[in-house]
C-alpha cells in the first residue's frame, strides 16, 4: 500500500500547478506538502480520494458532452416527439453498484487510518504535553518536566509527541497542516492526539476553530529540533532562573518595571503555573511576536502599550496600569533579552 | 401579475390584500420578494467579505464588524434567503401540480410567512441596536455565550421565530400533498418537484424542532442564567453542537432536494421526455432524506468523538453519494435521446450537473475523516458547501424561476438578460470558489478575518474576490430583468414551454380558485398523456359548481408582530425592566389573535356556480 | 348560508372529526405537527441525559425526587387521559352533554396535575434552593418538566376556550375535529409524561 501510495503522491506532486507548488515556501503552512505523520496519513487519502472522484467526475463529464452536441434540438426538429424512456433496469443497477465499489476503495483506508491516528497506546511511554488554548494564544506545558512555554511548542523530530488539549475559555482548534490534520480544544474535555514531524523545521500552526475577534491572528508555531537539541533545550529550560538580572542597564530599569507594573499577575518567567497570559520564559527567542508581527522593538512596545491595535478583543486590554512609550521601551528591551537557551528557532534548519 | 390590477385599484387596497392575503400563489410573491429582499442582503456582505480578502492584512472592516458581516451572511442565506426562496416556489407550484386549489392550511400559509418575515427583521434590526450576531451562523457554545452586547439575542430570537414560521409552512405541504391531490393523482403519479416538496417537508418537520430547542437552551443560559453550557456548572458546550447538526445537516438536504425536483422538471421538459427512472429518483430522494439524519456527526470529526462515531458517520455519509449519483445519470439519461431546448431555464440546470458533481465529489472527499482533519473548517469546506448550495440551491431557484415566472406573474422572462445573467454568475461563481479548495488545503481556515503576506494565500484570495463581482453583476442583470418584465414583458401563454404537468392546463397566472373543475388525473405527466392523445386538456373529475375558498385574515401579521415585539423584550429584559412591557404586551398581542382565532368562526365562502360559468375558460 | 347546514348534517356521521375536508386536513396536519413535537421532546430528553449527573455540588436527583408525589401525578395524567377517551367516544355518538362533562373531568384532572407540579417545584426551590440556575443538572431538569408543565398549561388554556365557545351551540362538523384534535394533543402529553417519569424520576430513584 505505502509503495504505490508513494509513487501516485510523487506522481501528483510533479503533475500539481505551478500555483499549488509556490505553495510548499518557507513557511511550511501547506498540507499539500506533508511533513508529519499525520499529514502524511491525510495527503495520502486526499490523494485517494480525488483520484476516485476525478474518474467519477470525468464520466459524468463525458456522458454530458456527448449528450449535449448529439442531443441538442437540430432545425427540422420541430415536431420530432422523442421516445418516452421509463428506465433500464441494467443500467440504473450498474450506476448503482459501481459507485459503491468505488466508495468501499475509499472506505476502507480511511477506516484504517482514521484508528491509526486515535492510537494512544504509545502515551505513556511518549512525551506529553499539555495544551491549552486561550484567546488568543497557546500555552504548553510538559508534563513531569517543569517547563512552561507559550506560543513556539518545542519537539524532537521524529518522535511521536502526545498532546493533551484542554481550553480555557471557548473552543479552539489546533492545526499545524504541514505535520498533522486538526482537532478541537475543548472547554470541557480533554481530547489527545499525538504529532510527529518528518524533518526538522519551523511549522506554522493556526486555531481553526472560530474564537473571537482575533480568531484569524491566533497563530502559532512548532519548532521540530534534533534530540540532541530538544534535550538541550529542556535542560536550559528547566534552570532558568526566573530572577535572573539582566546585563544592560536599561533591561534592569524594565525589570523592575515588569514587577511594578504588575505584568507577573497574569504573566509567569519560569516554570511557574500561572498562565492567565502567555509564559515569557523564553520570549526572546519567540519566532514571532503574538503570533503574527514581526519579533521586534517597536513592534513590542506597540503591543505593550496598545494590544488593542495587534489583536482585537485579547485580554490584556484595560486590563494593566497606564505605561508610558518610554517605559514600555525599557520592558520591551527586558523582555527580549529573555533567552534561557540557544536553541531557537533558528536552530531547526 | 398583479402590476396591471393594481393600478386599477390603488396602492392601498393591493397593500392590504397582499398583507391579509391567504392565497399560496400571493403568499409566493410574498415569499419572493421577502426572500429575494434578503439574498441581495446577504449578497451584500459576502462582497464585504471579498473585499476585506482582496490582500493580506486588509483593514476595510474591523475584526469585530468583519464577525458580524460574516455571521450574518451565513445566517441571513440559509434562513432568510434559500429557504423562503425555496418556500415560494414550492407556494408558487405545488398546488397546481397536484391539481388543488389551495393549500390545506391556507391560514397557516400566511401565518408562515410573516413570521419568516418578522424573525428576519428582528434578526436585522441588530444592525441597528448595538451589533449583529457574531458567532458564526452555527453560534457555537461558549463563544456564544460569551459575545457580549445583544447581537447573539437577535440571532436566537429571529431564529427562533422565522423557524416556528418554516416548520408551520413543512406540516402545512405534508397535510395539502396527503389530503388535497386530484382525483387519480396517486402518489407515484406525482410530479417529482411535488414529491422533493413532500420529503423535504418531512425533513423540515422532524430536523427544526431540534434548532428549537437548541436555541431554547441558548436562549435560557444567555437571558436567564442557566447552565445548559456553562462548564463550571457541569455544563456541556458540545450538546449544541449536536442539537444544531441534528438540525443543520437534514437543513443541507432541506435547501438541496426540492431543486432536485426543479431540476428535473426542467430536464424532462425541455428533452421532451419522461423523468427517466421516475421510480429510482423517488426512492432516491427517500434514501438521501433518511440517510440525511444518519450523518450529523460528519460536522464534529475534528471535536474528539473517537475512532469508532466517526467511522460510523464517515461511511454513512459517504453512502450519500450512492442516491446522488443515481440521480446525476438518471438526469443525464433523461436527456439522452432527447430533443434539447437551451434557454435560460435549462442553462441553469445545465450548469448545475457539472458545478454540483465537483460538490459531491469533494463531499465524499471530506467524508473521509483523516483527511477532513486537513481540510475541517478550512475554506476547503467553504469551497465544498458554496459548490452544493449555490451550485445546487441558487442555480436551481434560478431555474425554477425562469421556468415557472410565466406561471406567477403571466409574463416571461427575457432570454437575453437571462443567459448574461447565467454566463456572468456561472463564470463568476467557479472563479470565486473553485480556487478556494486549494486556498484551504494551504493552510487557510474558514471564517479568517485576513491572512499574513508571504503565505501564498495572495493570490487566491484576488481570484476569489473578482469572481465574487462576477457574481454581483449576474444578480444585478437578473433583477432588472424582473423589473423590465414586469414592465414590458412579452405575455405568457398558458403553456409557453410544452409542459407535461398540471399546472400546464390552466392560466397564466392562474385564477384565485386555480381549477375551475378539479383534473382527473390518468398518470405520470398529466397533462402530455392527454397532449399525446390529441386533446391536449384534462377531462374534469366533477360537475361544475360551487368553489368553497378561505377567508383572508390580518390575523398572522398580527401574531408575527406579536412575537417580533415580544421578542425585542426577551432581548433587553436583561438589561431593563420596561422590555417586560414589550415581553407581555408582545405575548398578549400574539395569544389574544390565537384566542380570535379560535373563537371566531371561519367558514370562508363559496365562489356560486352560475359566476364561474360567466367567465371565459 | 349553505354550509350551516352541511356542517349541521341532521344525522352526524360515525367519525364526525374527519366528515369535511378541513376536518380532514387538521387531523393529519395535527398528527404531523405531533410528530414534530416528538423531535422537541427528544431532544429535551437527550438534554436532559446527557447533564442529569452534572449537579456541580449541588443536590442530585436521588436526593430532590420523592416518588409518592411523581405517583399521584402519574396517576392524576394518566387518569385524564382516559376521561379524555370517553369524551370522545360521547363525541362520536354525537352525545354533547356527556361529551363535555368528561372533558370536564379532564380538565379537573389537568388542573389537579398542575397544582400538584407547581407545589413540587417550589418545594425543590425552597426546601433544597434547586433552581434553574443552580447547576446544569437544574437547568436540564426544569427545562425538560417544564416544558412538559408548559404544554400541559396550554392544552388546559386551549380546552377551556373550546369548551365554553362551544357550550351553547353543541356538537357540529365544524368543531368536531378541533374537539378531536385537542384529544390527540392531550394523549400526547400523557405519553411525554410516562417517559418522563420513567427517564427522569425512576432513573433519578435506581440510576
Amino acid at each position: 500500500m505505502k509503495g504505490w501510495m508513494g509513487k501516485i503522491r510523487a506522481f501528483c506532486l510533479l503533475g500539481l500547478t505551478a500555483f499549488v507548488l509556490s505553495a510548499c515556501g518557507k513557511e511550511n503552512l501547506t498540507a499539500l506538502d506533508p511533513k508529519g505523520y499525520g499529514a502524511d496519513q491525510s495527503f495520502n487519502l486526499i490523494i485517494l480520494t480525488t483520484i476516485v472522484m476525478l474518474f467519477v467526475l470525468a464520466v459524468v463529464m463525458v456522458v454530458y458532452t456527448i449528450v449535449l452536441i448529439r442531443y441538442r434540438k437540430k432545425k427540422g426538429q420541430k415536431d420530432y416527439i422523442p421516445k418516452q424512456v421509463e428506465g433500464n433496469k441494467t443500467l440504473e443497477t450498474v450506476w448503482t453498484v459501481i459507485p459503491i465499489i468505488l466508495l468501499l476503495i475509499i472506505a476502507v483506508p480511511t477506516i484504517t487510518a482514521t484508528f491509526d491516528l486515535a492510537d494512544e497506546s504509545a502515551a505513556s511511554d511518549s512525551l506529553n504535553v499539555q495544551v491549552t488554548g486561550n484567546q488568543y494564544w497557546w500555552h504548553f506545558n510538559y508534563e513531569g518536566q517543569e517547563i512552561q512555554t507559550s506560543q513556539d511548542l518545542y519537539i524532537p523530530v521524529g518522535e511521536k509527541v502526545y498532546l493533551n488539549m484542554k481550553s480555557s475559555d471557548v473552543i479552539h482548534s489546533f492545526w499545524v497542516p504541514a505535520i498533522s490534520g486538526k482537532m478541537d480544544v475543548n472547554p470541557e474535555n480533554e481530547n489527545t492526539m499525538y504529532i510527529e514531524a518528518h524533518e526538522e523545521g519551523v511549522y506554522w500552526g493556526k486555531c481553526a476553530e472560530f474564537c473571537g475577534p482575533s480568531h484569524s491572528l491566533m497563530d502559532f508555531k512548532v519548532v521540530a529540533v534534533s534530540q540532541d537539541e530538544f534535550d538541550q533545550w529542556a535542560q536550559d529550560m528547566q534552570n532558568v532562573d526566573p530572577e535572573a538580572e539582566p546585563e544592560d542597564a536599561v533591561a534592569q530599569e524594565g525589570q523592575s518595571l515588569f514587577q511594578e507594573k504588575n505584568c507577573m499577575s497574569c504573566h509567569a518567567i519560569g516554570s511557574s503555573p500561572a498562565q492567565i497570559g502567555p509564559n515569557l520564559t523564553d520570549f526572546g527567542n519567540r519566532s514571532k511576536l503574538a503570533g503574527v508581527e514581526d519579533l521586534t522593538k517597536e513592534n513590542l512596545v506597540q503591543w505593550i502599550t496598545d494590544p488593542e491595535s495587534i489583536k482585537p478583543g485579547n485580554k490584556m486590554t484595560g486590563n494593566y496600569p497606564e505605561v508610558s512609550d518610554d517605559e514600555a521601551g525599557k520592558i520591551a528591551e527586558y523582555l527580549l533579552q529573555l533567552k534561557p537557551t540557544d536553541i531557537t528557532p533558528e536552530s531547526a534548519q | 401579475m398583479s402590476t396591471a390590477a393594481s393600478q386599477k385599484r390603488g396602492f392601498g387596497t393591493v397593500l392590504w390584500d397582499y398583507l391579509t392575503t391567504v392565497d399560496h400563489k400571493k403568499i409566493a410573491h410574498l415569499y419572493l420578494f421577502g426572500g429575494g429582499f434578503f439574498f441581495l442582503l446577504g449578497g451584500l456582505e459576502a462582497l464585504a467579505i471579498r473585499i476585506q480578502l482582496l490582500q493580506p492584512e486588509n483593514d476595510f472592516v474591523s475584526a469585530g464588524f468583519y464577525n458580524e458581516i460574516l455571521t450574518m451572511h451565513g445566517t441571513t442565506m440559509i434562513f432568510l434567503a434559500a429557504m423562503p426562496l425555496i418556500f415560494a416556489i414550492m407556494n408558487a407550484v405545488v398546488p397546481l401540480q397536484i391539481g388543488a386549489r389551495d393549500v390545506a392550511f391556507p391560514f397557516l400559509n400566511s401565518l408562515g410567512f410573516w413570521l419568516f418575515l418578522f424573525g428576519g427583521l428582528l434578526l436585522n434590526c441588530s444592525w441597528f441596536l448595538g451589533g449583529a450576531p457574531d458567532a458564526g451562523w452555527t453560534g457555537y457554545v461558549p463563544l456564544s455565550i460569551t459575545s457580549p452586547g445583544h447581537g447573539v439575542d437577535f440571532y436566537v430570537m429571529g431564529l427562533q421565530i422565522a423557524g416556528a414560521g418554516t416548520l408551520i409552512g413543512g406540516i402545512n405541504f405534508l397535510a395539502t400533498i396527503v389530503t388535497m391531490r386530484a382525483p387519480g393523482m396517486t402518489y407515484m403519479r406525482m410530479p417529482l418537484f411535488s414529491w422533493t416538496t413532500f420529503i423535504t417537508s418531512i425533513l423540515i418537520l422532524f430536523a427544526f424542532p431540534a434548532l428549537t430547542v437548541g436555541l431554547f437552551l441558548l436562549m435560557f443560559d444567555r437571558m436567564f442564567g442557566s447552565a445548559f453550557f456553562d462548564v463550571g456548572l457541569g455544563g456541556n458546550a458540545i450538546i449544541w453542537q449536536h442539537l444544531f447538526w441534528i438540525f443543520g445537516h437534514p437543513e443541507v438536504y432541506i435547501l438541496i432536494l426540492p431543486l432536485f425536483g426543479v431540476f428535473s422538471e426542467v430536464i424532462s421538459t425541455f428533452s421532451k421526455k419522461r423523468l427517466f427512472g421516475y421510480t429510482a429518483m423517488v426512492f432516491a430522494t427517500i434514501l438521501i432524506a433518511f440517510l440525511g439524519f444518519m450523518v450529523w456527526a460528519h460536522h464534529m470529526f475534528a471535536v474528539g468523538l473517537g475512532p469508532v462515531a466517526n467511522s460510523i458517520f464517515s461511511l454513512a455519509t459517504m453512502a450519500i453519494a450512492v442516491p446522488t449519483g443515481i440521480k446525476i445519470f438518471n438526469w443525464l439519461a433523461t436527456m439522452w435521446g432527447g430533443r434539447i431546448t437551451i434557454n435560460s431555464a435549462m442553462l441553469w440546470t445545465l450548469g448545475f450537473i457539472p458545478t454540483f458533481t465537483i460538490g459531491g465529489m469533494t463531499g465524499v472527499m471530506v467524508a473521509s475523516v483523516v483527511a477532513d482533519y486537513q481540510y475541517h473548517d478550512s475554506y476547503f469546506v467553504v469551497a465544498h458547501f458554496h459548490y452544493v448550495i449555490v451550485g445546487g440551491t441558487v442555480f436551481g431557484i434560478f431555474a425554477a424561476l425562469h421556468y415557472w415566472w410565466p406561471k406567477m406573474f403571466g409574463r416571461v422572462l427575457n432570454e437575453a438578460m437571462g443567459k448574461l445573467t447565467f454566463w456572468t454568475f456561472f463564470i463568476g461563481f467557479h472563479l470565486t470558489f473553485f480556487i478556494q479548495h486549494f486556498l484551504g488545503l494551504m493552510g487557510m481556515p474558514r471564517r479568517y478575518w485576513t491572512y499574513l503576506e508571504g503565505q501564498q494565500l495572495d493570490l487566491g484570495n484576488q481570484i476569489s474576490t473578482v469572481g465574487a463581482f462576477f457574481m454581483a453583476f449576474g444578480v444585478i442583470v437578473f433583477v432588472i430583468n424582473a423589473i423590465y418584465t414586469a414592465v414590458k414583458g412579452e405575455k405568457a401563454a398558458d403553456d409557453p414551454w410544452d409542459g407535461r404537468t398540471l399546472e400546464w392546463s390552466i392560466a397564466s397566472p392562474p385564477a384565485h380558485y386555480n381549477f375551475k373543475q378539479m383534473p382527473l388525473v390518468r398518470g405520470l405527466d398529466a397533462l402530455w398523456i392527454e397532449k399525446m392523445e390529441g386533446k391536449g386538456r384534462l377531462t374534469p373529475a366533477e360537475p361544475l359548481g360551487d368553489i368553497h375558498m378561505p377567508n383572508s385574515s390580518f390575523l398572522p401579521f398580527m401574531m408575527s408582530l406579536g412575537l417580533f415585539i415580544a421578542g425585542l423584550g426577551f432581548i433587553y429584559q436583561v438589561n431593563y425592566n420596561w422590555a417586560y412591557i414589550l415581553l407581555f404586551g408582545g405575548m398578549a398581542i400574539m395569544l389574544g389573535s390565537m384566542l380570535a382565532r379560535s373563537l371566531k368562526d371561519d367558514h370562508g365562502y363559496h365562489i356560486p356556480k352560475d359566476e364561474l360559468e360567466r367567465e371565459v375558460d | 348560508m349553505s354550509h350551516d347546514h352541511s356542517l349541521n348534517p341532521e344525522t352526524m356521521p360515525s367519525e364526525p372529526e374527519k366528515a369535511t375536508q378541513e376536518g380532514k386536513n387538521k387531523f393529519i396536519g395535527f398528527w404531523f405537527f405531533l410528530g414534530g413535537e416528538t423531535v422537541l421532546f427528544a431532544a429535551l430528553f437527550g438534554t436532559y441525559i446527557a447533564l442529569r449527573n452534572s449537579t456541580a455540588d449541588g443536590p442530585t436527583a436521588n436526593e430532590l425526587f420523592g416518588l409518592e408525589l411523581v405517583f399521584i401525578m402519574t396517576i392524576l395524567l394518566l387518569t385524564s387521559s382516559l376521561t379524555s377517551v370517553y369524551a370522545m367516544y360521547h363525541l362520536k355518538n354525537n352525545d354533547f352533554k356527556k361529551m363535555q362533562l368528561w372533558l370536564g373531568i379532564t380538565a379537573i384532572l389537568g388542573f389537579s396535575f398542575l397544582a400538584c407540579e407547581i407545589y413540587e417545584f417550589t418545594h425543590y426551590i425552597t426546601e433544597f434552593g434547586f433552581t434553574f440556575r443552580s447547576s446544569a443538572f437544574g437547568s436540564a431538569f426544569y427545562a425538560l418538566v417544564g416544558f412538559h408543565g408548559g404544554h400541559v398549561t396550554f392544552g388546559m388554556a386551549w380546552l377551556i376556550a373550546l369548551m365554553l365557545r362551544n357550550a351553547k351551540r353543541g356538537l357540529n362538523l365544524y368543531n368536531a375535529p378541533k374537539f378531536y384534535v385537542f384529544s390527540l394533543y392531550w394523549h400526547f402529553i400523557d405519553v411525554v409524561w410516562v417517559f418522563i417519569f420513567t427517564v427522569v424520576y425512576l432513573m433519578g430513584k435506581v440510576g
